[in-house]
Parts: C-alpha cells; structure tokens; sequence
C-alpha cells in the first residue's frame, strides 16, 4: 500500500468520513470536520503506523491531507 | 454493578483504599491490574483477596513518579490486555511537617508521588481511551484539598492539584465518552492514618458527624459506583465520603 493510500486509510477510520471526502486538498478542520481532539487522535495514528515522530511545531503546519503526505514522504526519506 | 471484560489499573493498589478498591472492581467482574511500587508482599495479598472474591487480576511493579517507567510499564500491560478502561490513581504518600521546617525533598516527593504520577498514568491511558471511545479515571484526593490541614502543606496542594487535573480532563476528554472524577475521602481507617495519636484521632472524630473514622470500603464503594457504567452522566465532579466531616 502506498503512502497516499495508508493516509487516507486512517483519515477514514479516524475522521468517520468517506474516501470520496478526501481529496489531497481537504482541510482536516474546515473540510473534514475534525477538532483538536480529532487531530491529536490523527497524528498518533500516523505516528503509529509510519513509525515517526511528529513535534507539536510541526503538527502546526500540518493542515490539509496533501501537507500530511509529503510530511511523511520527507519523514521517510522520499520526498515527492 | 457489573464490570465484566473491562481491564482496570489500580495504582497503589497493595494496601489501604487501593487495595479496597481493587477487591471490589474484580468482584464486579474486572481484571484488575494491582499496581505497587515497593510492597510486593502486600501486593500478593491484595491478589490473594481478589481470588477470594472470585476475581482476577495481576500484580505490576512500577513507580508512578517516574516517568519513564510507569509509561512503558503501562503500555506494555494496554498491550497485553488489549484495552483500559479504568484508571484509579490512588498511590500517593504523605510527609507531613510544619511550612517552616518542610523540606524541599519533602514536598518534591509528595507532589511527584500524588500529583505528578497521577498525570504520568492518566498520559499513559487516554489515547487508548479515546480510540475506545470511552473509559473512566477516578482520582483519589482527599478532603485536605478543600479544607486545607495544618502540617499538610505538601499532601493538601497535591491533592488539590488533583482536583484541578480532574475537571481540565473531564473537559478535555468528554467528547470521547471518558468520564473522570475524583473522589476526597475523610479520615480513613489505614496505615496511613494509624500513626496519629489516641489524643488526636479523639479530636478528629468530635468533628465527624457520622462520629466514625471511614473504611477503605466506604470509599471502594464510591469508586466502584463512578467506574461503572450507572455514572456514565457524571464527570468532573468531586465526591466527598468523609463522614460529614466536610460539607
């Protein structure tokens, strides 16, 4: 499974939204509904199933499902 | 009040109320995890007491002031349970003195111990908690942390710092169905308390109303009853058992 797929995967199981929902642009607060609560929940998902760590100042910058992915691909080492 | 297939963490579950309230969660039907940090032996009898009641549980070592080794020790045990449902964070110490000839180490020990280990274990649940969309964190405070208590300048701030962390975590974690209260027992019947003088626990009762010093299952009754499913509806709340002694 790609990084793109395992993203959206856990964006759907997390956020309880369709896949259709989440298109690479789609805000996780305005488009996708989730609260600061939600997002934690999110990024511990990620942090678990990618096996990284992501700070709290880069969290900051994290806003939509495009920002999550290339942060994963550079956390990786492969950057898009 | 049934507690069947949820997993509960008792810390300081060797003696006292810990000890109370582990029993009484795994005659309910939970597995109860009895946390203790020196007392292995008593830690082995409160096991003991649970088989008596026909439950089960598991004995785990660990210090709840220490970072490192209560969350690792915690999640290691979420690992091989597979869930947490209940947390009580009842292992706290005191080390009583007057303000003017308290100790830093003192105090640092008593904060670290009560307040500090409490959020170590709390930290080391929620995320499980809130991917399970429910649980409960009972605190055990005391009424010190509302009436205040000479030559208690230590143990009545933590356990006020308590009472803080309880309704900032009831706010925070309400939307994920987690409920988290506190319960202030009064003067309890147990080691701890054993040390006072005939002279001052004479004093003390005088201003119980109900003119009786409290078991430590006046309190596991409480905890049992918020860490059920019956009080589902109550969070961030303060339950005093203490005889009347604090209104």
């Amino acid at each position: 499974m790609s990084i793109e797929e395992k993203v959206i995967e856990i964006i759907v199981e997390q956020l309880d939204v369709t896949r259709e929902e989440c298109v690479p642009e789609a805000s996780f607060i305005e488009d996708l509904g989730a609260d600061s609560l939600d997002l934690v929940e999110l990024i511990m998902a990620m942090e678990e199933n990618f096996g990284i760590e992501i700070s709290d100042e880069e969290l900051q910058k994290i806003r939509t499902i495009q920002d999550a992915i290339n942060y994963i691909k550079k956390k990786k080492g492969l950057a898009s | 009040m049934n507690l069947k297939g949820k997993v509960a963490l008792v810390t300081g579950g060797s003696r006292g109320i810990g000890r109370a309230v582990s029993v009484r969660l795994a005659g309910a039907g939970a597995f109860v995890i009895v946390n203790f940090a020196r007392n292995e032996e008593a830690a082995r009898e409160t096991l003991r007491l649970i088989g008596e009641a026909g439950g089960d549980g598991k004995i785990a070592r660990f210090d709840v002031s220490d970072d490192r080794e209560s969350t690792d020790a915690i999640a290691a045990l979420i690992k091989e349970k597979g869930r947490i449902d209940i947390l009580v964070n009842n292992a706290g110490e005191s080390r009583d003195g007057l303000l003017v000839r308290m100790k830093d180490r003192d105090w640092d020990r008593v904060i670290d111990t009560n307040l500090k280990g409490a959020f170590h274990c709390c930290r080391a649940v929620a995320y499980t908690m809130m991917k399970q969309r429910g649980g409960r964190i009972v605190n055990v405070s005391s009424v010190v942390a509302l009436s205040g208590n000479a030559g208690q300048a230590n143990y009545s701030a933590s356990k006020a710092g308590l009472v803080g962390l309880t309704k900032s975590l009831a706010r925070e974690l309400a939307p994920r169905a987690i409920c988290v209260n506190a319960v202030a027992p009064g003067l309890i019947d147990t080691d701890m308390t054993s040390a006072m003088t005939e002279e001052q626990r004479e004093t003390v009762l005088a201003g119980i109303p109900l003119s009786r010093l409290g078991t430590p299952d006046d309190v596991a009754g409480v905890v049992l009853f918020l860490a059920s499913d019956e009080a589902g509806y109550i969070t961030g709340q303060v339950i005093g058992v203490n005889g009347g002694l604090y209104m």
